[in-house]
């Protein structure tokens, strides 16, 4: 495998992590507060704040790690999406730093505060169709070179159906993601109130999810011909995809095996996400930046590669730890 | 001064930078001060030096979660801001950058996992070796990220012909030159704020009454640290001062408002510079004790500012930082000397209160003196953004919305800074150490249970 092969691989795994730690983190966020104002789900808190509480600076640190990445594989990324992305960027940056920093007042202050609470339970919705808007980016369409300037066209990009889509996809799959795995989670704490709750906010986002990808799939084939085509070349990693999805309603409908349910869950993001990006090559932002022309020095890329099995040897066992205390640990769990 | 892209860039980045070193000195040094407390306290079998440990690291989340967004902002305003300065140098500090991630993830986990594990096992040295990761990784980020800046400073390791970068060597870039001494200095320093800035929370508190068993043990503890460290900071500032004589003798010769290359040059103490002229006045002059800086020695002969062409001159005013900075770091070590003195010999003064408002004041004085510190350092290496390579407006973005981000990203700081403050000064008189040590059935406690 070439470096640039190994390199982007390593960076789309990360931000497949991010993408199922964080859809866990912005919509529990959302689900607490939901649960806050309509009284409805005051039951669901406990569960969620005993999961969230150790590990919400770690979700942090993924979304961090592939963005180093990235400019550190492929410097051109910098230059491009860099000055494209001035605008959303920082106002991504902002509402992150609301969320994490009102997180930890809400929760480590002399007591909880229900303003804190909305601003980190809301801004956990805006975060994902920021971020998803830089993907759609990556499309092509939405940027021009000018000489020497890389404009953003934000009118081309707030008109077109394919961007709305994707966003929409974005929103339904954070709540479909978070009640999926929190269902499982409020199960194993053996807080049948919260699960049942929870199960019924997953089945209700599930028929939203599916709606949604196929119309990211119909739009793509009106916005980038080119990627369509591709996708289409690696169908069977949709297919497949779909097939968890639906093994994952079926055993959420039965109410059985929630660890197995959501296990599908990540299957079923993990095909389409890697569907997705593999299709996607190998462009990295359509037409003007490729993963060939843009990757970094060889001598560099071996540097990183080789830093990322040092890393990665220090952080799997830690993260084992972190799981196996407060994910896998009966007592913890149920709250003892 | 023209307020254009260039400029309002760099006042984002320094503004970002700027708030984001309160938190980042914090999250380094504060670690330490928790490990150190966590380790008296087993030692000794003291549950004051737990509480100590356990008080401390719960404020110290609340400035984690701010520094950890405000890091984030940083991290992504770098791309934003100076795309063209990324594209390049990305090519040759990527190690180091993607280090410093694994670091800051290995100090995440960790962290997580010793906040909610306090008393989850029997033996309470498990917990304690909790802290170590966290020290770990702190340090290490910190580490990893000021080899960048020292890159900066001192770029090797590549070729650069035609603006096409060649015969790069990752880990001769990120040790260069100015790599032991930055470090060193940064490290050394954060240690030291950290803790004197614990120590004046707790002189504050004893001065308002406050005289239990727990206060005089916190306020010994943070007080010798602090002199550790500040005698470590004084050490390596000697040394940084040799290396910038030889390396960055530009970035000297302008804090010292050295201009004639000479032996035997005088170490100038405040005054007044007139720009046209370019007379001192007013200043107070140390015979030779720069070429001592410099090389140890009164003939050392220091680069003056006129072996260098004017339009590659620092702004003048860093005198005026070094000079503060260098000032305060002084003062930190008389007040920390002072204090450990008098504990020795005249115990009965200890708490003296005009000593404990010395203590007090160097609180916010350190503080203070990093970001002087880091304005002198950013600064005093202008124009380049990287030296000798790239000047700093050929790095910056061509976007036109830099201002109404600067205006943004004010706003954001400021509510950060507000609302966090707000939340710890809540925080701790909710809750103060009486009732926790009454709580936990600790000697001293139960005087204001409610």
């Amino acid at each position: 495998m070439s470096y640039e092969l190994i390199g982007i691989t390593v960076l789309w795994l990360f931000l497949y992590g991010y993408v199922i730690v964080a859809s866990i983190d912005f919509g529990a966020g959302f689900f607490s507060y939901y649960g806050k104002v309509t009284g409805k789900g005051e039951v669901i808190n406990q569960v969620i704040n005993r999961y969230l509480s150790p590990v919400w600076e770690v979700t942090n640190v993924f979304l961090i790690f592939f963005l180093v990445g990235i400019v550190g594989f492929f410097p051109d990324t910098a230059y491009y999406f860099g000055t494209a992305l001035l605008v959303p960027g920082s106002i991504a940056l902002i509402l992150l730093a609301i969320r994490g920093s009102f997180y930890a007042f809400h929760h480590y202050g002399s007591k909880p505060n229900t303003f804190y609470e909305f601003l980190y339970g809301t801004t956990g919705l805006l975060i994902p169709a920021s971020l998803a808007t830089i993907l759609t980016i990556s499309e092509g369409g939405f940027i021009e070179k000018k000489g020497n300037e890389v404009v953003l066209l934000m009118d081309t990009l707030l008109k077109s159906p394919y961007s709305w889509s994707v966003v929409l996809l974005a929103l339904v799959s954070v709540l479909f993601i978070s009640a999926s795995f929190l269902t499982y989670y409020a199960h194993k704490a053996e807080d049948y109130e919260a699960e049942r709750v929870l199960h019924k906010w997953a089945l209700g986002w599930s028929l939203p999810t599916i709606f949604a990808s196929f119309l990211v799939f119909v739009a793509m084939s009106d916005h980038n011909m080119q990627h369509f085509t591709s996708m289409l070349d690696n169908s069977w990693m949709f297919v497949v995809s779909m097939g968890f999805f639906t093994l994952a309603v079926y055993l959420l409908m039965v109410r059985k095996y929630y660890g197995w349910m959501f296990l599908s869950v990540l299957l079923q993001f993990g095909f389409a996400f890697f569907g997705y990006g593999k299709s996607h090559l190998p462009y990295i932002l359509y037409p003007y930046i490729t993963v060939q022309g843009s990757v970094n020095n060889p001598v560099m890329a071996q540097a990183l590669i080789w830093a990322f099995i040092g890393g990665l040897s220090l952080l799997v066992p830690s993260l084992l730890l972190l799981m196996k205390l407060f994910l896998f640990d009966a007592k913890y769990v149920k709250g003892r | 001064m023209e307020f254009d892209t260039f400029m309002q860039s760099r006042i984002l980045t320094g503004l970002t930078l700027g708030f984001h070193i309160i938190f980042a000195t914090i999250g380094v040094g504060v670690p330490v001060m928790i490990m150190i407390a966590e380790w008296m306290g087993i030692r000794k079998n003291d549950p004051h030096y737990r509480l100590l440990a356990r008080r401390w690291a719960r404020g110290f989340t609340v400035t984690v979660a701010v520094g950890v967004v405000t890091g984030t902002a940083i991290g992504m305003q770098l791309s934003l801001l100076w795309p063209s300065f990324m594209q390049l140098a990305g090519q040759v500090i990527a190690l180091p950058l993607f280090m410093e991630t694994f670091a800051f993830f290995f100090e995440a986990i960790f962290l997580g996992i010793y906040l909610y594990t306090w008393d989850r096992f029997k033996k309470p040295i498990y917990h304690c070796l909790l802290v170590i990761p966290v020290v770990i990784g702190s340090s290490a980020s910190a580490f990893f990220i000021t080899t960048v800046n020292a890159f900066m400073n001192t770029p090797q390791g590549f070729k650069l012909e035609n603006g096409v970068i060649t015969g790069i060597e990752p880990l001769k870039a990120m040790f260069n030159p100015a790599t032991p001494t930055k470090v060193a200095h940064v490290l050394s320093s954060a240690y030291l704020t950290s803790a004197f800035v614990l120590a004046a929370i707790t002189a504050w508190f004893i001065l308002r009454g406050s005289r239990s068993d727990y206060y005089q043990k916190a306020l010994r503890l943070t007080m010798t640290w602090s002199l550790v460290f500040a005698i470590a900071t004084a050490v390596i500032g000697d040394l940084s001062g040799k290396f910038l004589a030889e390396y960055q003798p530009e970035k000297l010769a302008a804090a010292e408002w050295h201009f004639e290359t000479e032996k035997q040059a005088d170490l100038i103490l405040g005054g007044v510079l007139d720009k046209e002229t370019l007379e001192v006045k007013g200043e107070l002059r140390i015979p030779m004790a720069l070429s001592i800086l410099a090389g140890s020695h009164p003939d050392t002969e220091v680069t003056g500012l006129n072996e260098f062409p004017r339009d590659l001159w620092p702004p003048l005013y860093v005198h005026y930082l070094f000079d503060l900075m260098v000032g305060i770091g002084m003062y930190l070590a008389a007040v920390a000397g002072l204090f450990v003195l008098v504990r020795i010999w005249k115990k009965k003064h200890e708490w003296n209160p005009w000593l404990l408002r010395l203590i007090v004041l160097g609180g916010p004085l350190s503080m203070l003196a990093i970001e002087l510190g880091w304005i002198f350092t950013e600064v005093g290496r202008q124009p380049w953004i990287l030296r000798g390579f790239m000047r700093t407006d050929e790095g910056v973005t061509t976007s036109a919305n830099v201002g109404q981000m600067l205006v943004l990203f004010s706003g954001l700081y400021a509510v950060l800074g507000i609302v966090c403050t707000v939340v710890l000064i809540r925080m701790f008189r909710k809750n103060p150490p009486e009732k926790e040590m009454g709580k936990r059935g600790i000697e001293g406690g139960g005087q204001h249970v409610v």
